[in-house]
């Protein structure tokens, strides 16, 4: 009738909490190569396909206007690294779209820079 | 009008806006967070990033295999600069010893504030080299507290041995004007930088 033998560490290690959130998923889908200043909008016109949790749904609520990856780990209160495999849910669902940021060596034509030089001047 | 449903890889969408970022980096207390929230248009906001700790350079981890997580907190801000380009900073509030993290948080910055606390001046060493390693363009912002000694520009050029063209400002962290002095430096090099050319 003795089922155990004592405490035995789970070989899969504790469940850490925010993790639950993504089934224990630490990477988001491939493909999704999101940064955390990756911006996501939602899809308009979609039934949310991809929707099996309360934070997918959320995070579509949110991103109705263009959002980053990081303002979407403040506001859900999650770590960016768990947002982004929801995303990456969403993404694969065809539920949100994403743009990433630009990659440095094509960072910003001059009129580019001209443009966040004079944003920063109209504060 | 964007084409209906069947390409997946949105990546590139020019309706979505490009985001850009600045880094503020500086020692523990020396008014990252403060500056950030001087310029932000939002209420800085927190998240917090797990991070697998590659040890690389940074313990000496030799011979051990397991690798450890970190959770580090990062504060950010948001500039909109027009429709389709927004400009966010993120501060790495008192964390200076998670050069893993800032890696990542490097790829791709436009540039970088280091906030400078002249009673301890010391304290933007690793943050100084760690931009000057990796050929990132940064600005020196000197954080005047109250009551804290004030040494010239130059004076702290010197003290931290910065480069002639890289910008040193003055200013108050809690003040927007000085958030925005030291950003604009900070892009008007990032442009000289990339136009060495360029001239009158």
């Amino acid at each position: 009738m003795r089922g155990g033998t004592g405490v035995r560490a789970d070989p899969a290690g504790p469940l850490v909490r925010p993790y639950a959130v993504t089934r224990g998923r630490t990477r988001p889908g491939p493909g999704a190569g999101l940064d955390m200043i990756s911006v996501v909008v939602a899809v308009r016109d979609r039934a949310g396909g991809a929707v099996r949790q309360p934070e997918h749904a959320r995070i579509l609520r949110i991103c109705r206007r263009p959002v980053s990856v990081a303002e979407l780990a403040a506001r859900l209160d999650l770590p960016i690294t768990v947002v982004k495999v929801l995303v990456g849910d969403l993404i694969a669902g065809g539920d949100v779209a994403a743009r990433a940021p630009l990659p440095a060596a094509d960072l910003p034509e001059s009129n580019l820079l001209q443009a966040v030089l004079d944003g920063i001047r109209r504060l | 009008m964007a084409s209906d449903g069947s390409e997946p890889d949105t990546r590139e969408r020019p309706d979505i806006p490009v985001a850009l970022k600045i880094l503020v980096a500086g020692g523990f207390g020396a008014g990252k967070t403060t500056l950030v929230g001087s310029v932000s248009e939002i209420t800085p906001l927190s998240t917090e990033e797990v991070m697998t700790e590659a040890g690389a350079g940074v313990d000496d981890t030799a011979g051990v295999e397991d690798k450890s997580t970190t959770t580090v907190a990062l504060d950010f801000g948001r500039i909109t600069i027009a429709d389709e380009v927004v400009l966010y900073l993120f501060g790495t509030p008192g964390q200076d010893r998670f050069w893993f993290l800032w890696d990542e948080l490097a790829e791709g910055a436009l540039g970088a504030v280091v906030v400078a606390d002249t009673r301890r001046l010391d304290s933007c060493f690793p943050a100084v080299d760690f931009f000057e390693r990796r050929r990132i363009p940064f600005a020196l912002a000197v954080n005047r507290f109250d009551g804290a000694s004030r040494y010239s520009a130059e004076e702290v050029r010197e003290a931290v041995d910065l480069g002639p063209d890289v910008p040193v400002v003055p200013g108050d962290a809690r003040l927007r004007e000085s958030g925005k002095e030291v950003l604009v430096a900070l892009v008007e090099h990032v442009i000289r930088r990339r136009s060495p050319a360029m001239s009158g």
